[in-house]
């Protein structure tokens, strides 16, 4: 009995104190004063790592999300003759949700196991450590330019995912299964206001940014430096961020849409 | 790689969102054209509005002048009272006998608001916008009738209305004609 409470209260502890050392990690990196001369290179890569070479997972599989969506939506709304709506229904859908959700899913997969994995080395192989020895902060130097590079490119990755797939959306839908393209984009035009279908998609896609490169970087940056470690980190990283976002995107619909 | 290729690659990957986004804006969500123009606001009575929404759109002949902004209860007559913002160049060009009706767009379609516009007297319209009215000799043809109307300004109430069409109540009506017969 008191084993189980002791249990209990370890647990409780140490999941405190993971909070705290992610919180520490993160307010060290983003409260130094960046240096722009010697930061912005660093950025720069990182961006080019973590933004630029996701563009083509996210481009396709907006793409098909949104042929597929056109697809599902036109079959049921042709039985209410309503097929006109296509493009409000694929819009509203892309914006609000799947734009910012898929994103973030296809980000941590992609990008966010990537950054763990090479924190996670980097500490394996005592690179942080050797950095701290030649009096480099480790959370300046490479933390810092990455958590950057994940916040400015998640929200791009997110609007350029619901962009493609409308294309996609209107390739299967006025193109293929013939609904007028007029009435395709006026109809859209009318349903979807900038402030809040876009603003508010691109709020949750700045919220999915944060919580996932933030739980990337500290599962690479607390692992245990072995390589079963680091595998076990980037695991963690996925699924906590997978996690993550889901459970927030409830929250936040739930604050933005539900009047 | 050399840093010059990959910050070409990283400009076309931020323009490419910037691009994204302008699309958006533009194309999918039509902001700026009718979005965030100036407006003013003009206040209805209903008895019954039916099914509709905030931001349902206003009509005037089928062309959008403006939307729904909100729906509240009169707090001592208990009917509902719509709020609708209008595009600002229509102020002070309808008269207050200006009607509005709910109508619904096709047979499955949502609610919006029709105005039948009564196009107000110049002198109206000059004592709306805050101008001296001049030529007072010229006779209205309101002024014929012994009624001065005025033009619709910032807040005011028209109060001319028809509520709209509940099935409930035109089945209800129906079967009480019926049984009259």
């Amino acid at each position: 009995m008191i084993d189980l409470l002791q249990k209990l209260g370890h647990k409780t502890l140490s999941r405190f104190a993971s909070i705290g050392r992610a919180t520490q990690m993160l307010l060290g990196a983003l409260l130094n004063v960046p240096n722009l001369r010697k930061g912005t290179p660093l950025l720069i890569k990182q961006l080019y790592m973590v933004g630029h070479q996701s563009l083509l997972i996210i481009m396709v599989s907006g793409l098909f999300i949104g042929m597929v969506l056109a697809l599902q939506g036109y079959t049921v709304l042709v039985g209410y003759g309503a097929e006109d709506s296509l493009g409000p229904l694929v819009a509203l859908s892309l914006l609000r949700e799947l734009g910012p959700v898929v994103t973030a899913l296809l980000f941590a997969g992609r990008a966010g196991s990537a950054l763990t994995a090479e924190i996670g080395l980097m500490k394996a192989t005592e690179q942080l450590s050797s950095l701290e020895m030649m009096a480099v902060d480790p959370l300046k130097r490479v933390v810092a330019p990455r958590f950057w590079a994940g916040f400015i490119s998640m929200p791009l990755l997110a609007l350029i995912f619901s962009a493609v797939a409308i294309l996609g959306a209107h390739l299967v839908g006025v193109d293929w299964l013939g609904v007028d393209s007029g009435s395709f984009w006026s109809i859209m035009q009318s349903q979807v206001s900038l402030q809040q279908d876009i603003m508010n998609g691109l709020i949750k896609s700045f919220v999915f940014a944060l919580i996932v490169t933030w739980i990337a970087l500290y599962k690479g940056y607390d692992c245990i430096p072995t390589s079963e470690g680091i595998s076990k980190a980037t695991t963690e990283t996925v699924v906590h961020s997978s996690l993550a976002v889901l459970g927030f995107d409830f929250v936040l619909t739930a604050v933005m849409f539900s009047s | 790689m050399n840093t010059r290729k990959i910050e070409i690659l990283v400009g076309l990957f931020v323009a490419l969102g910037v691009a994204a986004f302008v699309m958006l804006a533009m194309k999918v969500a039509n902001a700026g054209i009718s979005g965030n123009g100036e407006t003013y606001t003009l206040q209805a009575k209903f008895d019954n509005i039916g099914s509709l929404k905030t931001r349902a759109p206003i009509k005037v002949g089928g062309v959008v002048i403006g939307r729904v902004d909100g729906i509240q209860i009169h707090p001592e007559e208990f009917v509902p009272v719509v709020s609708m913002s209008i595009d600002k160049t229509y102020e002070c060009q309808f008269s207050d006998t200006t009607s509005v009706s709910i109508l619904t767009s096709g047979i499955l379609g949502e609610q919006y608001l029709g105005i039948s516009p009564v196009i107000a007297s110049d002198s109206a319209k000059q004592s709306c916008l805050g101008n001296e009215v001049v030529n007072q000799d010229e006779m209205d043809l309101d002024d014929l009738f012994g009624v001065e109307s005025k033009a619709l300004k910032n807040g005011d109430l028209i109060t001319d209305t028809k509520s709209a069409l509940v099935l409930e109540e035109l089945i209800g009506q129906f079967l009480f004609n019926q049984g009259s017969e």
